[in-house]
């Protein structure tokens, strides 16, 4: 069953056309790649799927219903959560008080509490544990490495519990251990039934971690199978090295 | 504990403070001090907590001003401890106005906001002059005299007042720091739209806090009022009341609890001090813009976190630190553009 479903989605920006009636389904359950050459339009659909930007065309479903240019915040309670490629973490919060953020509750009771004596606190030490910077919990988060800031990022988005989860080239920039231990963190977060889709250049990343791949090309999916598949196959070959 | 104590002594200070310095000219400059303190701590919640420079509060504290005038006028209210009673009531009018307002200006962001929120101050400071039939125009408007309020006791109830307005917006301030509501504020004040993304109510957020500086800001504008007796368009819409709480702000340090405060309680006898010795030939302002200057070139975070930072570094350098991870302690504070916003 399709969990995450983008359908012809359009979108230009000035004259380009980032998205061309592009069509992509993430299954439930799956660890799915997308990748593509630079330009190609993934992290423009990323945006248009958590409503970081409005789609010109088409429609974007998630678990059946219809949520096309629904606002960030209503995307993000609906359950899908995202990073992004240049991380965005809050500077001047402490990593602890990051964590946080990202953990509202609705009601004017739950706001007014003191954050610190939520019940999401052990919950916010256990994912910095996950993640394994619980040292740096009170550090200033403009302070942590640019691999910890990408750590961070993915532990925030847990802690609200998403059904999906939008990597945005989670291993650019971090050392091999690092990705390692990121990976492993991502699998054991699918064995709980946590879906991913993951945009990373990292074609070794991708085909160790993903049970399928997309290649997107010039706004539109081009390729879709196994990473086998998709290695052998030619329009996919002609899209990186064409032209 | 330590802290606990610390601050327990501070307040007893405060309490005392007018009975033991209880000469008019020092407990004026005092009142004057508690209601800059409050008005800042109260534009901190907002401007400090998200990062939006509001630099319209002044037409919150004019219509507080004029609302208690008005409302003693209307009513013929006597002079006396009345008066004071009706400060929550000027509050909430000011309030009220903060929604209107914030809702138009909270539809921009960063310095369009800022132009907004000037813009919005003058065309409030023209219609105190214009609306004579509501605010008596250029002759302005006199707040009912506390008769038998003479000599050294007249300032005492304005002092007591002040400090209790001040306690209160500290510790709205305090928990509003401390809540996840303040939370979201504060990672509006970082990036806005990652914090929409996350789930925070960015736009109501924004408004609450705007509407509840606003409230505190048009309370200080009533006893403000009151204090002085008498309200003119010019003074009541007065745009350096805007630039001080700015200023007061930055130099204690922005988006901190005590920062506002610590500012007001500099700068605000400073003024009243320069105002009294230089005034004749307005050398005051002088002096002011250059003290002013200084300490921005040499405190450009506020006194608050710089003192904080060489804590930090001191206590680091003794080698207290318990930190077994990688060096990641290597790059700046990242506050350092806390000035830019």
């Amino acid at each position: 069953m399709s969990l995450l479903e983008a359908g012809n989605v359009s979108k230009s920006f000035g004259g380009i056309l980032a998205l061309d009636a592009c069509s992509i389904t993430v299954e439930q359950g799956s660890i799915t790649g997308l990748i593509g050459p630079n330009g190609s339009g993934k992290t423009t659909l990323f945006n248009v799927m958590t409503g970081y930007e409005t789609v010109d065309q088409g429609s974007i479903h998630f678990d059946g219903k219809p949520i096309t240019n629904l606002a960030p915040d209503r995307v993000f309670e609906l359950g899908i959560g995202r990073t992004f490629q240049l991380t965005r973490i809050f500077p001047r919060l402490t990593v602890l008080e990051n964590m946080h953020v990202a953990a509202q509750r609705q009601g004017i009771k739950a706001l007014l509490s003191r954050w610190s004596l939520s019940h999401e606190q052990q919950r916010a030490l256990e994912l910095l544990d996950f993640v394994g910077i619980t040292q740096l919990k009170d550090v200033p988060a403009a302070n942590l490495s640019y691999g910890q800031k990408k750590l961070l990022e993915f532990a925030y988005i847990l802690i609200a519990e998403p059904r999906v989860i939008l990597l945005d080239e989670p291993a650019g920039g971090v050392n091999p251990t690092m990705i390692n231990h990121l990976a492993e963190r991502i699998r054991t977060l699918n064995k709980n039934g946590v879906t991913f889709l993951v945009v990373e250049h990292n074609m070794e990343f991708v085909m160790g971690l993903c049970s399928t791949v997309m290649v997107m090309h010039r706004g539109s999916k081009i390729a879709e199978g196994t990473p086998e598949q998709v290695r052998k196959n030619p329009a996919v070959l002609e899209a990186y090295l064409g032209d | 504990m330590v802290k606990k104590i610390g601050l327990v002594a501070l307040l007893a200070v405060f309490i005392i403070f007018p009975q033991v310095f209880s000469n008019p000219a020092v407990t004026t400059i005092a009142v004057f001090t508690l209601l800059y303190a409050t008005a800042t701590t109260a534009w901190n919640i907002f401007s400090g907590y998200t990062g939006y420079i509001a630099l319209g509060h002044a037409a919150f504290f004019g219509i507080g001003s004029y609302a208690l005038a008005i409302m003693c006028k209307e009513w013929q209210i006597p002079g006396g401890y009345i008066p004071f009673l009706l400060v929550p009531l000027a509050g909430i009018i000011a309030a009220a106005f903060s929604v209107l307002i914030g809702w138009i200006s909270l539809r921009t962001r960063k310095h369009t906001f800022v132009v907004i929120t000037i813009a919005i101050f003058f065309i409030m400071q023209p219609m105190a002059f214009n609306l004579r039939s509501i605010t008596n125009g250029s002759v302005g408007m006199s707040l009912p005299i506390p008769i038998g309020w003479g000599g050294v006791f007249f300032n005492m109830p304005f002092y007591y007042v002040a400090l209790a307005l001040l306690l209160l917006a500290i510790g709205v301030s305090w928990s509003i720091r401390n809540s996840k509501f303040g939370l979201g504020l504060l990672a509006i004040r970082d990036d806005e739209d990652r914090a929409l993304g996350l789930g925070v109510k960015t736009g109501p957020s924004k408004l609450i806090a705007f509407v509840i500086s606003a409230f505190f800001v048009g309370m200080v504008g009533a006893v403000h009022a009151y204090f002085l007796e008498s309200i003119y368009p010019a003074f009541a819409f007065d745009p350096l009341f805007d630039i001080a709480l700015a200023l007061m702000g930055f130099l204690g340090g922005l988006g901190t609890l005590a920062g506002p405060i610590l500012g007001a309680l500099i700068l605000e006898p400073a003024q009243q001090y320069f105002t009294m010795q230089f005034s004749q030939n307005g050398y005051y302002l002088i002096v002011y813009g250059g003290m002013f200057l200084t300490i921005i070139l040499l405190l450009p975070e506020g006194i608050i976190p710089t003192l904080n930072k060489y804590w930090l570094k001191w206590r680091a350098n003794r080698g207290g630190r318990t930190d077994p991870g990688e060096p990641v302690l290597s790059g700046d504070g990242g506050s350092k553009d806390g000035m830019k916003s």
